[in-house]
């Protein structure tokens, strides 16, 4: 089986999914022929046409907007932000809109689309290009967010994503887009948007991490193997979330560290740890504890690595929980 | 609609009436922010390639749109720019080694001096078009007599930004000057995809005001529409758009590349059309150039680019805790906690 990275399996999914479901098309701007600033949609304009892989005008509002109308009117839109910074305004949509016309509808129409956004910092990019904004979008009934955080998950789940009948928010890791290369099957499969993947298994505490963090997760654990037995888990989808996996291992371990790149204050992290305290209380051996971005807005390329949590903050997180 | 232009790209002048009243100094001073303008978007080109910048958007073959525009503002006017717009800044007196600095990730280029009237560039494209409009309508509800002028491209005028910030100025309106650099393209996108309308310029009419089309390969073009506009602003005349009909020679930016979308004859052609060519061949034309007088610009050009890569380089470090600066007027008890910890 070949190894590839993030890019070459989104990209290579969205292919096989046009390929067997005509009312998948592709918009956004230069997702056609210069196949996305990411390169994730290079070479779909050549196979597909101009029809089906569409250069946008320079409008994330109206890209999010037609693409409901596109929706509900019988196609399957993959629409493509260029950067997490400029979905914000595309919220308005998403709330007021794409996320409620079933409700709106009374069941009649919905929104089966998939809103692909390079998503998180670390590249040294320019201001408004790191945004992590997962909870903006799993705050929001009526919608699915996933977060792949490799290759292999990326392609069962961006399937998932297309095949869904609602809407759905693909966060892509863009720090890891080129970073992680797996062996990834090339036939079709799909991962349910409903599970957490338990990815080491450990019984003296829970590490807690989703999309670009679990790589960090992974490499900063590994340096404590020997001397704690770590459970990771790897979200895959936000929303809806998987609570049993969770819960089911923090019963186990009784400890829990909850990693996230945004910032601190309202992050996802502050629901994981109210949904474990709610489910796991009197399994609970010390206080879960958040390691996050500061709440201060995302800081520009010089200073972003002191931002985003690493090894050394993770570790340092982990020691405090397991000496409470 | 037509364009307004006075010197065609052999630099004959095509139309003396209207030709802007400036003198042989004035004429000379813009052909020498045009040349350090120029020199800096190399070095900045050459300092990314050695990753001291992030990725940089360079202005080649707009320097006229840019610093013929520019040079009509007076000092108490407002400028609000996108991410390309570095020789504005260059004319408008920035500090150029703090352009190297906040295109190198340093927060500390965006603070603009005391005697400067602009917001930091923007990145979010056509975001600062309201800001503009906003701003301007301060200084009219002040009774300021400064105008403000916002730069943005061809594609900005797709977003909703755009037409809000021109209705509102057409309502209320505001003495705001909208200077729109059509170069014809946004990263990969022509800018007949961007519109079905001929020309940017007509869109102005659907918001109850004039809009001029510009060769802004022209400096003498660009900076006559411009200071017009400006003038009828100040008066209380009201806003104007100006599209300035250009072409950006680079990539879009160091992490883009021309070559998987545009045509390399294109290209060329737009090269012939090189605007500071232009302003050089009618200078001399007029007596204005020689060989001794371009070392000597060359030189002090070199000299200042230097001096600013210098100063840039040799700034004190950026420490680690000033990423918790400025977010509040007074950082809550949260944020000063966070910054305890950090430290
Ligand atoms: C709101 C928003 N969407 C997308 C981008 C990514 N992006 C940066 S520049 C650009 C093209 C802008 O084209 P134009 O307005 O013509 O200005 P130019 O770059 O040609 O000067 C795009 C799509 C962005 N910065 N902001
Ligand atoms: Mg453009």
């Amino acid at each position: 089986m070949a190894k590839i990275n993030l890019i070459q399996s989104i990209n290579s999914t969205l292919r096989q999914e046009m390929e067997k479901d005509k009312r998948v098309i592709l918009l956004g701007e230069d997702v056609g022929r210069n196949g996305g600033v990411f390169r994730v949609t290079e070479g779909l304009w050549q196979k597909f046409g101009d029809e089906r892989v569409i250069d946008t005008p320079l409008a994330e509002v109206g890209i999010i907007s037609v693409s409901l109308g596109l929706a509900v009117a019988g196609m399957k839109p993959v629409p493509e932000v260029q950067f997490d910074g400029f979905s914000i305004p595309m919220i308005d949509q998403i709330y007021n809109h794409v996320s409620r016309i079933r409700k709106r509808s009374q069941g009649k129409y919905s929104a089966p689309l998939v809103l692909r956004v390079p998503h998180g910092g670390g590249i040294r990019a320019y201001e408004h290009h790191s945004e992590s904004l997962e909870t903006f979008f799993s705050h929001i009934p009526g919608l699915k967010v996933v977060t792949p955080s490799g290759p292999y998950n990326a392609k069962g789940l961006l399937a998932s994503s297309i095949q869904d009948p609602g809407p759905v928010i693909f966060l892509e890791p863009k720090r890891v887009y080129r970073a992680i290369r797996e062996e990834v099957p090339e036939k079709e499969y799909t991962i349910p948007l409903n599970k957490a993947e338990v990815v080491q298994g450990g019984s003296d505490i829970t590490v807690i991490a989703w999309g670009a963090m679990q790589k960090v997760v992974r490499e900063a654990v590994s340096e404590l193997s020997s001397k704690y037995s770590i459970e990771i888990i790897d979200l895959l989808t936000l929303s809806p979330l998987d609570k049993k996996t969770i819960i089911n291992s923090v019963k186990k371990t009784g400890r829990c560290v909850v990693v996230q790149e945004a910032p601190r204050k309202c992050g996802y992290g502050a629901e994981l740890a109210a949904t474990i305290q709610e489910g796991a209380f009197l399994n609970l051996e010390a206080p879960i504890a958040r390691v996050a971005g500061f709440d201060i807005p995302m800081p520009l390329a010089k200073l972003e690595n002191y931002y985003i949590p690493d090894a050394a903050r993770i570790n340092k997180e982990i020691e405090k929980v397991m000496s409470f | 609609m037509e364009m307004i232009q006075f010197l065609d790209p052999e630099s004959k002048v095509v139309n003396f009436e209207g030709f802007p009243k400036l003198s042989d100094g004035e004429v000379k001073k813009i052909y020498e922010l045009m040349v350090i303008s120029r020199m800096f978007d190399d070095i900045a080109l050459k300092l990314q390639r050695e990753g001291r910048l992030l990725t940089y958007a360079s202005f080649l073959g707009q320097e006229a749109s840019q610093i013929g525009s520019a040079f009509a503002l007076e000092k108490e006017d407002w400028f609000l720019t996108s991410y390309r717009d570095h020789a504005v800044w260059i004319t408008r007196g920035f500090p150029l080694h703090m352009l190297y600095q906040y295109w190198a990730g340093d927060e500390r280029g965006m603070k603009i001096p005391d005697n400067i009237n602009a917001l930091p560039a923007t990145i979010p494209v056509g975001t600062q078009i309201p800001h503009a409009v906003g701003v301007a309508w301060a200084n009219k509800l002040q009774g300021k007599k400064s105008v403000a002028v916002v730069y943005f491209g061809d594609g900005a005028t797709s977003k909703g930004d755009f037409h809000e910030g021109m209705n509102f100025a057409g309502v209320f309106q505001v003495p705001c000057v909208f200077l729109c650099q059509n170069n014809q393209w946004a990263i990969s996108v022509p800018v007949e995809r961007q519109t079905a309308s001929e020309t940017l310029a007509q869109k102005a009419a659907a918001y109850g005001f004039e809009g001029v089309l510009v060769d802004g390969n022209d400096v003498f073009a660009v900076y006559k529409a411009t200071k017009d506009a400006i003038d009828k602003a100040r008066a209380g005349k009201g806003p104007t758009f100006i599209e300035c009909y250009t072409y950006r020679l680079e990539s879009h930016t160091t992490a883009d590349d021309w070559k998987r979308y545009r045509d390399v004859k294109e290209v060329e052609e737009w090269k012939k059309r090189d605007p500071v060519e232009r302003l050089k061949k009618y200078m001399r034309k007029k007596g204005l150039w020689d060989e001794k007088y371009e070392e000597k610009i060359l030189n002090d050009a070199k000299l200042k680019v230097r001096e600013a890569t210098q100063k840039f380089e040799s700034v004190e470090p950026l420490k680690p805790k000033d990423m918790f600066k400025y977010v509040y007027e007074t950082a809550p008890e949260q944020i000063q906690e966070q910054m305890k910890d950090f430290e």
